[in-house]
């Protein structure tokens, strides 16, 4: 095992294949040399130190991980960070400013849309690309929307709730 | 979980990708969606010497569709671009329907129906629908192209026909004569997991007549299920009544080959299949009903 996936080296151990990537992360350009099988949600947290993307189930299958790559979700898990080449990546981390939160996060804390908080983050970029496709969305809308994440404390009730307030909300403003 | 370690590629052009499977005497493995093969990477099922990514390489996202009818799908359109897709709902219920039902969300964002058909999984979903629809895959290599029918594409579980030097670069759809209807109805315990039965029909209709019928299976059997000949034997030349779409059901449902597994006896899937066959054609014949 390399020390890639504690912090990404300065320089390449020997021998071993890297690439030279140029990645949009929460709108800040990093370029990097990475090892091509370097998974992209490994990137994010060791890597880059932004832990607020979460890796769940590690096998494409609880959405815990999702990120947003041009603006469209996906799970960083199962996506290798070299694919992230030349595109914008946003985590959770790139929805509040510092002066306010985004509407999706206002959601969640008036509705109480979570509970460990775990799965909080791929279901927030979830809602994000559901909203920014689709503004007006019904229940039914959202549920599916979110159906690739999985709360395993089974708090969709209040989930589904956040996200149609954060609709309500953006589409005021 | 980390794959093993891997060079990578990515081309720009759909030469230059097959140039380089061509040097990689079959070491190499081609990245599209990924949404199969990095979860096999990091089991380590898969361990290839290379990694050729076709994502950075234009113009394979198309979906077009010739004066004739044919529909061609490109190797990088992605199960989110055909589940809302306006026109594939109003020209190709069967793909339309199946969209939404691919894996869940997050997966359909990436991964494609062209990598789907090659990853040629025997509960895939998008399988069902080719050999349904009567399709073809393109391949092209270093000596051009050639098209393969679907029904000589999947070798068996996990393998297809393709050299490997060669590249699907699309899905062909042949056109249909009449009114296309159709639909594909899957069972899964939820969202994500694979189907403890699906079932895929497409139908020409002129009128209320059917003149071309196809259905396959997935999930109830060892591999996808060609029931086009038995739905062919029960509906084409005739219209959609209880009488027809019954035997059709019945028809289907022996066509299946279920096991008992962790999800379900093999009676309960075929009871599955005879269910999702007849709620599948009543709809058809009742939207028919509503158009007479």
């Amino acid at each position: 095992m390399t020390s890639l996936y504690e912090v990404i080296p300065d320089a390449p151990g020997e021998g071993v294949p890297t690439r030279r990537v140029t990645i949009t992360v929460n709108g800040e350009k990093k370029t990097l040399d990475i090892e091509p099988r370097l998974l992209l949600a490994h990137l994010i947290r060791q890597g880059l130190q932004l832990t607020g993307t979460h890796v769940g189930c590690d096998t494409t299958g609880c959405g815990a991980c999702t990120v947003l790559i041009n603006g469209r979700p996906a799970k960083s898990c199962t996506v290798l960070a070299v694919q992230a080449d030349g595109r914008e990546v946003e985590t959770v981390e790139g929805l509040a400013s510092a002066q306010q939160l985004d509407p999706i996060q206002e959601g969640f804390k008036e509705e109480h849309g979570l509970q460990c908080g775990f799965c909080t983050p791929g279901m927030m970029l979830a809602a994000k690309a559901l909203l920014q496709r689709n503004p007006n969305p019904t229940e039914d809308d959202v549920r599916w929307a979110l159906s690739g994440n999985i709360c395993r404390c089974t708090g969709y009730q209040n989930i589904v709730k956040a996200v149609l307030w954060a609709a309500d909300k953006m589409r005021e403003q | 979980m980390y794959p093993s370690r891997f060079a990578y590629d990515a081309p720009s052009s759909v030469g230059e990708a097959i140039a380089i499977l061509d040097r990689s005497n079959g070491e190499a493995k081609l990245l599209a969606g990924g949404q199969s093969l990095i979860p096999m990477l990091k089991l380590r099922f898969a361990s290839p010497e290379r990694i050729v990514d076709i994502n950075n390489i234009p113009g394979l996202d198309y979906m077009r569709t010739d004066p004739d009818g044919t529909l061609h799908i490109g190797a990088l359109v992605r199960h989110e671009d055909l589940e809302f897709s306006e026109d594939l709902a109003k020209s190709h219920p069967t793909l339309a329907s199946a969209a939404a039902l691919v894996a869940d969300p997050l997966v359909r964002t990436r991964g494609t129906f062209v990598g789907s058909v090659c990853h040629a999984d025997p509960q895939g979903d998008w399988a069902a629908t080719m050999i349904a629809l009567d399709g073809r895959i393109v391949a092209q290599g270093p000596n051009g192209r050639r098209e393969i029918a679907m029904k000589d594409f999947v070798l068996g579980p996990f393998t297809n026909a393709l050299a490997y030097n060669e590249i699907a670069v699309e899905a062909i759809i042949p056109p249909v004569k009449g009114t296309a209807k159709g639909g594909y109805l899957k069972l899964e315990r939820r969202i994500g997991d694979f189907a403890t039965a699906s079932v895929a029909i497409a139908l020409d209709m002129n009128g209320a007549t059917v003149t071309r019928a196809g259905c396959a299976l997935a999930g109830v059997g060892g591999k996808t299920i060609d029931a086009n000949a038995e739905i062919s034997a029960a509906l084409v030349g005739k219209t959609l009544d209880a009488g027809t779409i019954a035997a059709a059901a019945e028809a289907v449902a022996g066509a299946a080959d279920p096991r008992t597994d962790h999800r379900g006896s093999a009676a309960y899937k075929r009871q599955v299949v005879t269910v999702f066959v007849t709620r599948i054609l009543t709809s058809i014949a009742q939207t028919e009903q509503k158009a007479a």
